[in-house]
C-alpha cells in the first residue's frame, strides 16, 4: 500500500459508513460499492499528497455520489435529474447516523456461501481492496474479484432490502454475522498454509469488526463472547510457534510470551458476558480460553473447570470436535484411558473417523499411556492426514520422540 | 481450500474416440471451465502436450542424462490439470464429476488438496 498507515485506518473506519450512507439514500448495492471503491481508491492517492480534508467522510460521500451518479447517468441517460441530484450533494448533509452493522448484515445474506460473504464482508466493511483479500486467501485476484461480483449479483436478485431484520431473522443473521467473522479469524489464526504476515492482519480485521459489533450490540453475551475468545486466542499468537515456524502446544508454551494487555482485555469480557441471562457457544469458548490463561502453567490449570465448560457446550451445541476436546480435559482429571474411552465413541462419526485431530489426540493419549507403539502409529497416520506443513512437522517429531526401539 | 484436480489421459482410449466425441469433450471442458470463472472457484488450468513430446532429465555424475519419452512406463499420463479453490473437498469432487473425461473409460480424474503453494497463481 503506498497510503499512510493513517490514512489507510481512517479509510477502512470510514468506507463501510459512506457504503451505507449511499445505500440507505440510493438503493442498489451493487453500484455504490463499486462508486465507494472508487472514491476510497481516490482517497489513498490524495490525501497523503495533500492532506486529509476537514470532514473525510462528507469529503467521501461526497465524491462517491459523484461516480455513482456519474454512472447512473451513462446508465440511464437521464442527464439532467442526475446533474441536480449531483449538486445537491453536499459535506454537511451527510447524515451522523452508522449503518455499518445493516451493511453487515447484508454481507452475510443466507443466500450467499460462506466463502462469499467473508469476501464480500472484508470489502464492503472490512474496506480491504480486492487485491489485499486475494492476497489474504492466496487466490488470484481475478478469482476473488468473480467472487465478490457474483456475491453481489446473488443480494441484488435475492431483492434484499437495506435494513435491519427484526426478530427471528435478526437473530440468526447475526449468527451468520458471528460465524463469518469467526471464520476470518480463523484463517488468520490457522495459517494452514503459505504466508504467515498476510494471515495475522486478517487475524487483527476480524478483531477489530468484532468490536465494531460489540460497539453496536453491547447487550448481546455471544458478541461479547466471540470478542473475548478472538483476544484470548490471539493473546498467544507468538508463543504458539518457534522461530522457525514449528507448533507448539498449549501445555509447552512459554506463557511469559502471553500478550497480557489482550488477556486482561478478554478476561473482563468474558466476567461480563457469563453474567447476562444466556449462555451460546462463543461465551463457552471464551470461557474455556479464559480458564487456560488464568493459570500461570499448564499444571496449574483448572482442568475440572474446563471439563465442566465442554460438557455444557456438548449438550447445548453438540459437535464431535466439543468431544474431541472435552476428553482431552477427562484424561487430565481421570487419566489417559477414560479420556480413551470416550474418544471412542467419535470412530462411527463419519465426520470424524480418518481425521487427523481424532488421531493425534488418541496419539497423545496413547503416550500418555505408555503404548509407545500404538503412539508411534497413530502420530505418523495423523501427520499424513493433515494438509498443514506446520502440523505435519509436529506429528512427526511426536512419532521420533515415541519411536519405539526395534 | 485449494484443490489440483489432475486428468490422467490414454492416448490409445483418446486416439479410439470418434470426432465428434473429441468435440464434445472440447465443450464440455469449455463450459467447466466458463462455469469456474463465474464462480470465482477457478485458479488457473493448464494442458500437457502429448506424453511423446516429453523428456526426461536426470543429472549423473555432474553430467545431465536426457531422454526421450515420459518417466513412467504406463498406459496413463499426466493430460493436464485444473487448479481451483473452493469451499471443502466435497465441493471439489462435485465439480471434478462435470468434467467430461470422468464420463469415459480408460481416463482418470483426480483430486488432491494442496498443501504448499508459492511463485505467481495468475497463469
Amino acid at each position: 500500500m503506498t497510503a499512510a498507515p493513517a490514512v489507510e485506518d481512517l479509510l477502512r473506519a470510514l468506507t463501510p459508513q459512506v457504503l451505507s450512507t449511499l445505500v440507505r439514500r440510493h438503493g442498489q448495492f451493487e453500484g455504490c460499492e463499486d462508486a465507494v471503491q472508487e472514491a476510497a481508491l481516490a482517497a489513498t492517492v490524495q490525501w497523503p499528497a495533500q492532506g486529509v480534508p476537514d470532514n473525510p467522510r462528507g469529503w467521501l460521500t461526497t465524491v462517491a455520489s459523484r461516480r455513482l451518479i456519474d454512472q447512473m447517468r451513462s446508465d440511464h441517460a437521464r442527464r439532467e435529474r442526475e446533474a441536480t441530484t449531483a449538486t445537491e450533494v453536499v459535506p454537511e448533509e451527510v447524515p451522523d447516523t452508522d449503518d455499518t452493522l445493516v451493511l453487515l448484515f447484508l454481507c452475510c445474506h443466507p443466500t450467499l456461501t460462506a466463502a462469499s460473504q467473508i469476501a464480500l464482508t472484508l470489502r464492503a466493511v472490512g474496506g480491504l481492496t480486492t487485491a489485499e483479500i486475494a492476497r489474504a486467501f492466496l487466490v488470484p485476484q481475478a478469482t476473488m474479484a468473480a467472487r465478490i461480483s457474483r456475491a453481489k449479483q446473488r443480494i441484488k436478485a435475492a431483492g434484499s432490502s437495506f435494513a435491519l431484520p427484526d426478530g427471528a431473522e435478526h437473530e440468526e443473521r447475526l449468527r451468520a454475522v458471528l460465524h463469518v467473522l469467526y471464520l476470518i479469524f480463523n484463517e488468520g489464526y490457522t495459517a494452514s498454509s503459505g504466508s504467515a504476515l498476510h494471515r495475522a492482519d486478517l487475524a487483527r480485521e476480524a478483531i477489530r469488526l468484532a468490536r465494531m459489533v460489540h460497539a453496536q450490540l453491547p447487550e448481546d453475551g455471544e458478541v461479547t463472547g466471540l470478542l473475548a475468545l478472538m483476544l484470548l486466542t490471539h493473546a498467544r499468537r507468538t508463543a504458539r510457534t518457534t522461530a522457525a515456524g514449528d507448533l507448539v502446544p498449549l501445555d509447552e508454551q512459554d506463557r511469559t510470551r502471553w500478550d497480557r494487555e489482550l488477556i486482561d482485555e478478554g478476561l473482563e469480557l468474558v466476567k461480563v458476558s457469563l453474567a447476562g441471562p444466556a449462555l451460546g457457544p462463543y461465551q463457552l469458548q471464551a470461557a474455556i480460553a479464559a480458564t487456560h490463561a488464568d493459570a500461570a502453567t499448564a499444571q496449574e490449570t483448572n482442568w475440572p473447570q474446563v471439563h465442566a465448560l465442554y460438557l455444557i457446550l456438548e449438550r447445548i451445541a453438540p459437535n464431535p470436535m466439543v468431544t474431541l476436546n472435552r476428553a482431552i480435559a477427562l484424561a487430565e482429571i481421570q487419566g489417559p484411558s477414560a479420556g480413551l474411552a470416550l474418544l471412542s465413541v467419535l470412530d462411527s462419526d463419519e465426520r470424524m473417523a480418518g481425521h487427523h485431530r481424532l488421531l493425534s489426540v488418541r496419539a497423545h493419549l496413547l503416550e500418555k499411556a505408555g503404548d509407545a507403539a500404538g503412539a508411534y502409529e497413530l502420530y505418523r497416520r495423523a501427520a499424513k492426514s493433515t494438509a498443514s506443513l506446520a502440523e505435519q512437522r509436529y506429528l512427526q517429531s511426536r512419532a521420533g520422540r515415541v519411536r519405539p526401539t526395534a | 481450500m485449494k484443490f489440483l484436480i489432475s486428468m490422467h489421459i490414454n492416448p490409445d482410449v483418446l486416439d479410439a474416440l470418434t470426432d465428434e466425441e473429441k468435440a464434445a469433450i472440447g465443450d464440455g471442458h469449455g463450459a467447466f471451465i466458463e462455469a469456474l470463472k463465474s464462480s470465482g472457484e477457478l485458479i488457473t488450468t493448464q494442458a500437457l502436450v502429448d506424453p511423446s513430446q516429453a523428456a526426461v532429465v536426470s543429472v549423473r555424475g555432474g553430467r545431465p542424462v536426457v531422454t526421450d519419452g515420459p518417466f513412467l512406463e504406463s498406459k496413463e499420463y499426466l493430460g493436464g490439470f485444473y487448479l481451483i479453490d473452493c469451499e471443502n473437498k466435497e465441493r471439489a469432487i462435485e465439480l471434478a464429476t462435470r468434467i467430461p473425461d470422468t464420463a469415459i473409460e480408460g481416463l482418470g480424474v483426480e483430486v488432491r488438496q494442496v498443501m504448499f503453494a508459492d511463485g505467481q497463481l495468475e497463469a
